[in-house]
């Protein structure tokens, strides 16, 4: 492999800035970067789900995770959370066919339906406080709120950056590949749902 | 999303003929003009050249060792005489656990990444690594980091856990404090420091190698920094769990770790030793880097097993996520857990002895040349031998059940991070201070520090072996005359010898020190090449140009420099490699090649503002949530600051060149 790779860094041998084109790994140093941002986030979230599994049962004599979890509601969200993963390709389908204002749409959308998910999930951390288990309650309410919580900010950070995306391309000030930037967004987006479908089979369909 | 850096440079080179004055300066953030200073303190702080910020990781953290040493002192002092009174038994607590933080966190940690940052880029033959502006981010909030974390002498008392923050000491009953609060917030931003650097250098060495460095003929200490960035991606992660956890417990009222509400305490323990136990190698491996340059160069030989070298590096690697429980033998994890965990404890002395090993076959039949770098090699080998040996007993669980948290235990990780890790970073001091500053150490006040160093180390923790085996446990503020003992054994003679061999330790770094400030001031520009080194950091000018290489070097070989030096030439005693060319003739076949554009990214404003966001942040958790939002806009500000600015500047950014018609380096004017 090293030496497909070296050839290719001599072959694009011109351009030698300090932050050339030439990458020997064949992928470049964003999406590089942003893989290996990626497996370090698997181990922040192995941290909290095998905090949550080690916490699930103890909450005493109050409520439990069986009394506690609207599974019709939180399939509801979590396919709206599947869905945008699906928008999200058409985003950067869009973006790599140089189609602006479909990259702006479909990432809209993808935003749209990362908001819906948030939205459920402030519905449902306010029915459960209503409920009365709040953050302090029990082991598992602490441990339960402080992972799905991490997740929702992951998710909200999400929509963030593809609205502020969805602005600096209608303002045309994108600073690089444009392509390469919604394809970024795109591998935190499609990461943020993959980890959520392990914490739904985690946490919500295995019975503790 | 501050991943997103640019780095496809667009065609930004100004010939002095072309810069034309009639170009208005691009505006960053539509507010101000983007930082373009050479000179002056602005060339610094707004600098993401990875050698000046590889010099100010360097600064800093002998600033904190300076002060992580000085805390050391005060323990040692404490404990120099029965019944003690130096400190009380609260700033005692205070001190070990700021020393060890500091020492871990702000010291070794950091300069390591100093010689990373500066040395691993003209290891593998690139102008600069793959995120310049992100390389200062890290700098800036490692920085911050610290000195929000030393803050909290000041305000309230430091942390007094101890460096792992065992629960339930951490919890806000005993530890009443903010002191813990601040230690969790500044590992937080230290931490964020560390991952943003580990996966820029990782991204720099597999992707921005010189045209023919196969993985096989990158020097062994870029192989070890490599390893150590993987390390602590994945590493990191489990620390930050941990910290939020414990920042939520005091802050917020959960119960993470707090038995009385039927949390598990072990949960604690698991998540921050298998951050911990890979720590040790985050540690101990930029040594190995360093001593695993300095020793071939100094026996004039190739390293002996290069490739067992850099496997056995990686293979420490691997094992090291496999061992973190045989901190926990005393805590009951039952008989299997410990069984496991003591095999792969002892299986990870296996890589570790190839190294020594191939360290000791180095010197073998060599030339040797006892400069200070080599005996602070030599040292290493010595004293991590020493150190290792100790820690594979810890493998025997039923003697480490013993000896935990002992004496013994503190004797043993500091003949392996002192005598291992700082001896080596020494050892890279003398070597690389002529390629960084142009002026050789002076060698007879390096004979001093490292002999002062070397009989200090012993000193000081030697003796900490026998007071551990009598019992004296770690974190004891006072001894009583009266339990002292006899003979051999009195507890008495061996602490007073430690606390000896304590400020024997400090004359040898005050002395590095002076030589430090003798060589800026007295010594003589450095010979090229003093070295007669190997690798490719010596194939440019001392100290390097702004772009490191005229011409980005071809590889052909592992130790590429010797190799354009030397050739095999056959003689009547059959063929023999000799010296063909000198290091400067060398340097003059590349500058003839030179490139005439060269692109430099260029300086930026952000990184220091975005690192200026988390302290705040981290103030308003401790004092009111209200700060934080300011620092979460101060945040902001700086991330969207950042991916709006082009991260090579515009023509027009710069002055045009005062002196006529020579084409000049974009990022040198102004």
């Amino acid at each position: 492999m090293a030496d497909i790779a070296v050839h290719e860094a001599v072959t694009s041998h011109d351009d030698h800035g300090a932050a050339g084109h030439g990458s020997i790994t064949g992928i470049s140093n964003n999406k590089l970067a942003m893989w290996l941002f990626l497996g370090s986030e698997c181990l922040l979230f192995g941290g909290l789900i095998s905090t949550y599994m080690l916490y699930r049962g103890r909450h005493g004599s109050g409520v439990g995770p069986a009394q506690l979890f609207d599974i019709p509601l939180t399939s509801v969200s979590s396919f709206v959370l599947l869905m945008s993963s699906l928008t999200m390709v058409m985003a950067v389908n869009s973006a790599k066919r140089k189609d602006d204002r479909n990259t702006n749409l479909w990432l809209t959308v993808t935003a749209l339906l990362g908001s819906l998910f948030v939205g459920a999930q402030v519905y449902e951390f306010t029915s459960f406080y209503h409920e009365g288990v709040g953050f302090t309650t029990s082991l598992f309410s602490s441990s339960f709120f402080t992972l799905t919580g991490f997740h929702g900010v992951h998710v909200s950070i999400g929509v963030i950056m593809l609205l502020a995306m969805v602005a600096i391309i209608s303002r045309n000030k994108v600073a690089g590949d444009k392509a390469e930037v919604v394809e970024m967004i795109g591998l935190y987006w499609h990461f943020v749902d993959v980890v959520w479908v392990v914490i739904f089979t985690l946490v919500y369909l295995i019975p503790a | 999303m501050a991943i997103i850096e640019r780095t496809s440079a667009v065609p930004a080179t100004v010939s002095g003929a072309g810069a034309t004055a009639l170009l208005t300066p691009t505006q960053s953030l539509g507010v101000f003009r983007r930082p373009v200073a050479a000179t002056g303190w602005r060339a610094w702080v707004f600098t993401v050249d990875h050698k000046k910020i590889g010099i100010m990781y360097g600064f800093v953290a002998m600033f904190f060792f300076v002060v992580g040493g000085c805390e050391a002192l005060l323990i040692r002092l404490q404990l120099a005489a029965p019944d003690n009174t130096v400190l009380s038994a609260g700033l005692y607590n205070e001190m070990f656990t700021m020393h060890a933080t500091t020492m871990v966190f702000l010291f070794v940690m950091p300069m390591a990444a100093a010689f990373a940052n500066y040395f691993l880029p003209l290891q593998v033959g690139a102008r600069d690594v793959a995120f310049p502006r992100l390389n200062a981010l890290s700098f800036w909030l490692f920085l911050f980091g610290g000195v929000f974390l030393n803050t909290s002498w000041f305000l309230g008392g430091a942390a007094d856990g101890g460096w792992f923050m065992y629960s339930p000491n951490s919890s806000r009953l005993f530890s009443p404090s903010h002191g813990v609060d601040y230690w969790v917030l500044g590992l937080q931003i230290i931490g964020i420091a560390s991952l943003v650097s580990a996966i820029n250098l990782i991204v720099t060495v597999l992707n921005m190698r010189a045209p023919g460095m196969k993985l096989m003929n990158m020097p062994v200490f870029t192989w070890m920094v490599l390893v150590v960035q993987f390390l602590l991606l994945f590493a990191l992660p489990v620390i930050t769990v941990a910290l939020f956890l414990l920042s939520f417990q005091r802050n917020f009222g959960a119960a993470f770790f707090d038995v009385g509400k039927g949390a598990d305490p072990l949960l604690w323990q698991h998540l921050f030793w298998i951050f911990g136990h890979p720590e040790v190698y985050i540690i101990i491996l930029p040594s190995f880097g360093i001593i695993s340059e300095v020793l071939p160069t100094f026996s004039r030989k190739p390293l002996f097993g290069y490739k067992f070298v850099v496997f056995s590096g990686a293979a420490i690697g691997f094992v090291g996520w496999g061992v973190w429980a045989h901190h926990m033998f005393a805590s009951g994890l039952g008989p299997v857990s410990v069984a496991v965990f003591s095999v792969a404890t002892m299986l990870i002395a296996i890589p570790t002895g190839v190294k020594i090993c191939n360290w000791t076959l180095t010197l073998w039949g060599g030339k040797l040349w006892f400069s200070t770098a080599m005996m602070f090699a030599i040292g290493v080998i010595v004293l991590f031998s020493i150190g290792g040996l100790s820690g594979v007993t810890h493998a025997v669980a039923p003697a480490d059940t013993q000896q935990t948290d002992t004496y013994h235990i503190v004797g043993h990780f500091h003949y392996v991070i002192v005598g291992g890790a700082v001896m080596g970073l020494f050892s890279g001091f003398y070597y690389w201070w002529p390629k960084v500053f142009g002026k050789l150490l002076n060698e007879r006040l390096g004979k001093w520090n490292f002999w002062l160093m070397f009989f200090g180390v012993n000193l000081t923790f030697a003796p900490m072996h026998i007071l551990g085996m009598q019992g004296q446990p770690r974190r004891m503020v006072v001894w009583p005359e009266k339990l002292t003992g006899e003979g051999f054994f009195n507890l008495a003679f061996w602490n007073k010898i430690a606390t000896l061999g304590s400020f024997t330790i400090a004359l040898g770094v005050l002395l590095f020190l002076i030589n430090v400030v003798y060589t800026a001031k007295k010594a003589g520009k450095a010979p090229l090449d003093p070295w007669d080194a190997r690798t490719l950091e010596w194939m440019t000018a001392s100290p390097p140009k702004e772009h490191n290489f005229d011409t980005i070097p071809t590889i052909h070989s592992l130790d590429e420099f010797f190799h354009r030096k030397y050739e095999e030439v056959d003689t009547d005693k059959g063929p023999r490699l000799v010296r063909v060319r000198s290091a400067e003739e060398v340097l003059a076949a590349e500058e003839a090649k030179a490139d005439t554009h060269i692109h430099m990214p260029s300086p930026s404003y952000w990184p220091i503002v975005l690192a200026l966001g988390l302290p705040i942040i981290a103030y308003g958790v401790i004092y009111n949530l209200l700060l934080s939002v300011v620092g979460a806009a101060v945040l902001l500000l700086g991330v969207f600051g950042w991916v709006l600015e082009p991260s090579v500047a515009e023509d027009s950014d710069y002055d045009p060149p005062a002196g006529g018609s020579e084409t000049k380096e974009l990022s040198s004017v102004g």
